[in-house]
């Protein structure tokens, strides 16, 4: 790979991040799966680097998996993310921070749509007014959760307690990333990088120090894509997609899988235990899974957070191995213990699927 | 009547309009950009339909230009052209200033940056060349290798990359790539007999006499298979192989093959030179970006701006018989105006 070549196209695809004051809409499931990601996105940016986000209770789902899987219409939709900006608009914020790929996609879709068909902007209008008695303004700035930890990456580096390094070898960690479908696929110049060769999770793993993995099914869909998953019959399909990148990614023996989508989080991760489960079969080193972490619980760690606070025994694939390689340390008893050392109950398979 | 005119550039329309132009009395000033002659022949190793060597083409241009009413200015470009009545004045970025009759546009056309089809990889993986960067290696003399220093078992082509492409603004045809993806199909053949080559294409545009039967000879002789389907996506394997997927149309079934080498057959498209004299002389531009003739069939070489003449491929894709033929009525075109002054 030519490091001048790539340099050259993400040259094409930055884009204006918002440096403070962030409205912050959250995912649908991540909060089940991966509770640490979020939680630990607004940590960070409010404690270590000082930033003012605004978690509101009161937003909802921006209803994008029921869109894309032709139960929600296109006019609702909308109107729904009309609401969003409502609440945004009369919470004093300007700068929208996504948490979910599936949402930015949709958000970058719906004011796409206002800007070309400047009447369904005014549809959105009458409708949010006369479901809600709300105005809204569009946001000035948007982004996905993940382009404003890629703009603050060099920041996290600086107050970083670990490398990504296996301090075994001394050499950078070989780590996948998948951007999923819905960041850049459907409008390149809104994902940093661009669709081909995205830089926003790569400038993290090279910020801090690991070495991205380009294999040849990088680009290919984690196995979500909604219909193939969402129904029942097709998630034979869904599987079919996770093996394919599984199986072209595990000739480079990575270290960790870093995902920017809740979906792909879970697909990667649950996945591989169903292949498991089904073939016998893993794809990490030495015969072991692979661990799949959010960007986020990836930056918790860099920066010292506990792994187990960072809720990384939620992850049907363990963690350990990639945790043993930071040098991070950890206690396996209290995987599974609440704040107040209790325990929280534990999965009956991730142990088989590991060393651990 | 002014007996002198400019040419802007030496490719092989620039060439033949002075050679032409000079036959007949008339003194031509040649203005080159480049240090030496012959545009984007100057680099380009056979010719298609008869694998001829450019070089005899250039050796062709390198005798056309030696009369004593040609001047040849090399490494020079046009910074300003004005006119007086009907002269004009044209300076350059070497402070010389010409007053002619007439002036000739012959800038050609600037392949197609691959760089702008992120999603074949060129510019990032090492074995994803261009057409021109094979002409270039073969003229070169360079061993046709993998950049791991292996013969390529497996080459493909692909087709249109640049051209018919609503993605990149380019929505014309090159003319020119579907013949010279052949004619390379062949030669790469011919120099890796045992190799595989395929061609990935969306239809086969072979407009010349002889094309037809070049593009037959490759599938019987030389072992090359034509796939209908446009290459959607270029990987890296480990080994530094390139992984590509298609679709191919023809069986309905889509396609994921490893190939040793990657050749995009870049298109033609209009480069700063022609846009900056556009600029300066306020010419009319077609919407594919090239210079707008006054009349399509009647007045193909005459621009939108009285005494300035075009000839070549800065008008729209040509071969180089075609640039040729079109460079020759240009001449007489700019004959009969100056004639007529």
């Amino acid at each position: 790979m030519q490091n001048e070549g790539l340099k050259n196209i993400w040259a094409k695809y930055q884009k204006e991040i918002a440096d403070d004051h962030y409205y912050y809409l959250r995912s649908c499931i991540r909060q089940n799966f991966f509770p640490g990601a979020e939680y630990y996105f607004l940590k960070i940016l409010r404690e270590v680097l000082g930033k003012d986000v605004y978690d509101d209770p009161r937003h909802t789902t921006c209803t994008g998996i029921g869109y894309h899987s032709d139960i929600v219409p296109f006019e609702t939709i909308q109107t729904v993310v009309a609401r969003e900006f409502a609440l945004m608009t009369a919470a004093g914020y300007r700068n929208v921070a996504v948490s979910c790929v599936t949402s930015f996609g949709i958000y970058s879709e719906i004011l796409e749509t206002w800007r070309e068909f400047p009447k369904e902007l005014q549809k959105a209008r009458e409708n949010l007014w006369k479901a809600t008695k709300r105005e809204f303004e569009i946001p000035e700035n948007i982004a996905h959760a993940s382009d404003i930890i890629y703009k603050f990456r060099h920041q996290i580096a600086e107050k970083a307690k670990y490398k990504l390094v296996n301090t075994n070898t001394g050499k950078p960690l070989q780590i996948v990333e998948h951007i999923g479908c819905h960041y850049a696929k459907m409008f390149p110049v809104k994902g940093i990088g661009g669709a081909e060769f995205p830089q926003v999770l790569s400038g993290m793993i090279a910020a801090w120090g690991g070495d991205v993995v380009d294999y040849p099914e990088r680009r290919h869909c984690c196995g979500f894509g909604f219909r193939q998953y969402l129904v029942q019959q097709n998630r034979g399909y869904s599987l079919s997609n996770s093996k394919k990148k599984l199986e072209s990614m595990q000739p480079y023996e990575p270290d960790a899988i870093i995902c920017n989508c809740p979906g792909c989080t879970m697909f990667l991760d649950r996945w591989q235990y169903t292949l498991y489960e089904m073939e016998g079969k893993r794809y990490g080193q030495n015969n072991e899974s692979i661990p799949v972490l959010a960007y986020e619980e990836l930056a918790a760690l860099v920066l010292g957070f506990e792994p187990w606070n960072v809720g990384l025994q939620m992850h049907e694939i363990n963690t350990e191995s990639l945790l043993d390689k930071m040098g991070i340390a950890y206690n396996p008893d209290e995987k599974y213990l609440d704040k107040n050392k209790q325990p929280i109950g534990s999965f009956n398979k991730t142990g088989c699927l590991s060393c651990c | 009547m002014n007996k002198s005119i400019v040419v802007i550039g030496a490719g092989v329309a620039g060439i033949e309009v002075a050679s032409i132009l000079a036959d007949m009395g008339y003194n031509v000033f040649i203005i080159e950009k480049n240090k030496n002659i012959g545009g984007n022949v100057a680099f380009w190793h056979h010719l298609f339909p008869n694998n001829r060597s450019a070089a005899e083409v250039r050796e062709y241009m390198n005798q056309k230009i030696k009369v004593p009413n040609i001047t040849l200015f090399p490494n020079t470009e046009v910074t300003d052209i004005s006119q007086k009545k009907n002269v004009y004045v044209v300076r350059t970025n070497k402070d010389a200033t010409f007053e002619v009759g007439a002036v000739l546009i012959a800038t050609g056309f600037t392949p197609f940056d691959a760089r702008r089809k992120e999603e074949y990889g060129y510019g990032i993986y090492d074995n994803v060349i261009t057409s021109v960067d094979l002409e270039k290696k073969l003229e070169r003399g360079e061993n046709i290798t993998t950049t791991q220093g292996m013969a390529p078992k497996r080459i493909a082509f692909v087709h249109c990359v640049g051209s018919r492409d609503a993605k990149v603004g380019h929505t014309y045809c090159s003319k020119v790539c579907c013949i010279t993806g052949v004619k390379q199909a062949i030669e790469m053949s011919k120099m890796f007999p045992d190799a595989e080559m395929y061609c990935f294409y969306m239809d086969l545009r072979m407009h010349g006499l002889e094309y037809e039967r070049f593009y037959k000879d490759a599938q019987e002789n030389y072992n090359t298979q034509f796939i209908r389907g446009r290459v959607s996506e270029v990987s890296e394997n480990k080994d530094k192989s390139i992984q590509l997927k298609a679709e191919d149309t023809l069986s309905g079934l889509p396609l994921k093959m490893k190939v040793d080498l990657l050749v995009l057959l870049v298109g033609m498209e209009q480069g700063k030179d022609s846009d900056k004299l556009c600029d300066i002389l306020h010419l009319h531009k077609t919407p594919e970006n090239f210079i707008q003739p006054q009349d399509p069939h009647l007045q193909g070489n005459v621009s939108s701006r009285q005494g300035v003449f075009i000839a070549g491929t800065c008008i729209q894709p040509m071969t180089i018989n075609e640039t040729m033929q079109n460079a020759r009525s240009a001449a007489l075109e700019i004959n009969h105006y100056l004639l007529h002054l």
